[in-house]
């Protein structure tokens, strides 16, 4: 086997500005994001995500102009995420230079949008984002609901279903938050991760959790992931990429180097 | 100056292949276009596409464009990207059935289901990321390493009838044809506009190849 598992750095960006916070709350500038795209090519990142974490108008456009300056030099994947909620938003992302668009709550609000979107674009394009959380107690079978609204809002749907259905809707990944792990840097939710990427066809990447490289091993090995995504870890250079890339290696995994 | 045509038809984020085309050589005069009159007075011409196999014979049909690049694939030097590489083949199981442009004869077919990695794990489809590609000796290839890495996304691969015209495979996980070519043509199933320096690389050969192979 020669496909490499993908590491991709997401970039939380408010209004312009590379932002990351713990729970979705204290949040910390990192810097700006057409800079940190760069640094994060140069290292070898296999994607970036543009996590849109403001919803005005204005802002929007803020992302777009940042989508259109890092696709003109930078030549690998690029993903946008945060306030996808119409075709035209898609539309506008991609013609900027995103190859991929992720939708979250529009998709929970009304999944005939991600069919929609895969008809008119292509499911190469669509990524289904899913923010779970546990919600079985200790000793019963594991089972995770769909949050939206950054975690606050249940929506009880089972986070299983919700992402086989998303496949048959003609999701093209899915991309998986565990919203009990993210800002926490304690790993990975494996079980979570394995119980998605066994339920669907396509690829999977695990999110929420990460912070040391050891979790994004886990996330492959345990998890099955086919790609795993973190953000504060690359951020604040603790590691570079590269390092990261050198250490799964080590241990066995598939990447390209 | 030379120029280079990518085809508009509809299909596809033709802004990255044209940016990456002016970073691979800013020399280059490069087009977006759909007018036939603009695709034919190009020296080269990009053929690119991404979607579903099906939308894209339509899109082809609609824009009036299907005799153009069945004529410009025998005379100019031609890439043809993802779709644009599945579409010169002859018909394709997406969709059902979908009949191509048959200037390469040959079919194209969806990876199986079920597929396992050697460690029993499952392999995901659409095929996507990162994976190496095996070349055989064509200019394209010039300055970019024996089994480098490229970026993939598709669910279905080109069959062709004749092996003579391929030129670039990788395993997913049986082996399959990633690069076909023939005369004046080069296709390709993965991104060059997305695969980084091996990329640039392959795009800077195309736009300073002749054509012959």
């Amino acid at each position: 086997m020669s496909l490499a598992k993908r590491i991709i750095p997401c970039l939380d960006v408010d209004n312009g500005r590379v932002v990351k916070g713990v729970k979705f709350v204290d949040i910390r500038d990192a810097g700006d994001p057409v800079e940190i795209a760069r640094r994060y090519d140069k290292e070898g990142a296999d994607e970036i995500t543009f996590l849109d974490i403001t919803a005005t108008h204005h802002d929007r456009d803020t992302m777009v102009h940042v989508v259109e300056q890092v696709a003109s030099e930078v030549f690998i994947p690029l993903t946008v995420g945060g306030g996808i909620r119409t075709l035209e938003n898609i539309r506008r992302m991609l013609n900027a230079g995103a190859d991929k668009v992720g939708i979250n709550s529009a998709a929970v609000f009304r999944p005939e949008f991600v069919r929609e979107a895969a008809e008119r674009f292509g499911s190469q394009c669509i990524v289904v984002a899913i923010d779970a959380k546990k919600v079985s107690q200790p000793g019963e079978t594991a089972r995770w609901e769909i949050f939206t609204h950054g975690g606050r809002k249940s929506t009880g749907i089972d986070a299983v279903e919700w992402a086989r259905k998303m496949t048959d809707y003609g999701a093209g990944e899915i991309l998986l938050t565990s919203m009990d792990r993210d800002g926490t840097r304690i790993g990975f939710d494996l079980p979570l991760t394995r119980a998605i990427g066994e339920a669907v066809p396509v690829p999977v990447i695990a999110s929420g959790g990460v912070g040391n490289l050891e979790h994004l091993v886990d996330g492959i090995i345990d998890g099955k992931a086919d790609a795993v995504l973190a953000a504060s870890i690359f951020h604040f250079a603790e590691y570079t990429i590269q390092q990261a890339k050198e250490y799964m290696a080590g241990r066995g995994i598939e990447v390209r180097l | 100056m030379a120029s280079v045509a990518v085809i508009d038809y509809g299909m596809g984020n033709l802004h990255s292949i044209a940016k990456a085309l002016q970073h691979a050589d800013p020399s280059c005069d490069v087009r977006v276009v759909s007018a036939p009159e603009a695709i034919a007075s190009s020296d080269r011409v990009i053929f690119p596409g991404v979607g579903a196999i099906r939308d894209c014979m339509h899109a082809l049909k609609e824009t009036g464009l299907t005799s153009l690049i069945t004529e410009v694939a025998k005379t100019k030097p031609f890439l043809g990207i993802c779709l644009g590489m599945q579409a010169l083949l002859t018909d394709n199981e997406e969709n059902g059935h979908t009949e191509t442009l048959n200037i390469i004869p040959g079919h194209v077919v969806r990876f199986s289901e079920n597929l396992h990695d050697s460690e029993g794990n499952n392999l995901k489809v659409p095929h996507m990321g990162w994976n190496r590609v095996h070349q055989t000796p064509h200019p394209l290839w010039a300055n970019i390493p024996q089994n480098s890495r490229f970026y993939f996304v598709h669910s279905y691969y080109a069959k062709p009838d004749d092996s003579m015209v391929v030129t670039g495979t990788s395993e997913y996980p049986d082996t399959f044809a990633c690069a076909l070519a023939r005369n004046n043509i080069f296709a390709v199933q993965f991104h060059p506009e997305k695969s980084q320096t091996a990329g640039l690389q392959l795009l800077k050969n195309f736009l300073h190849w002749d054509g012959e192979s």
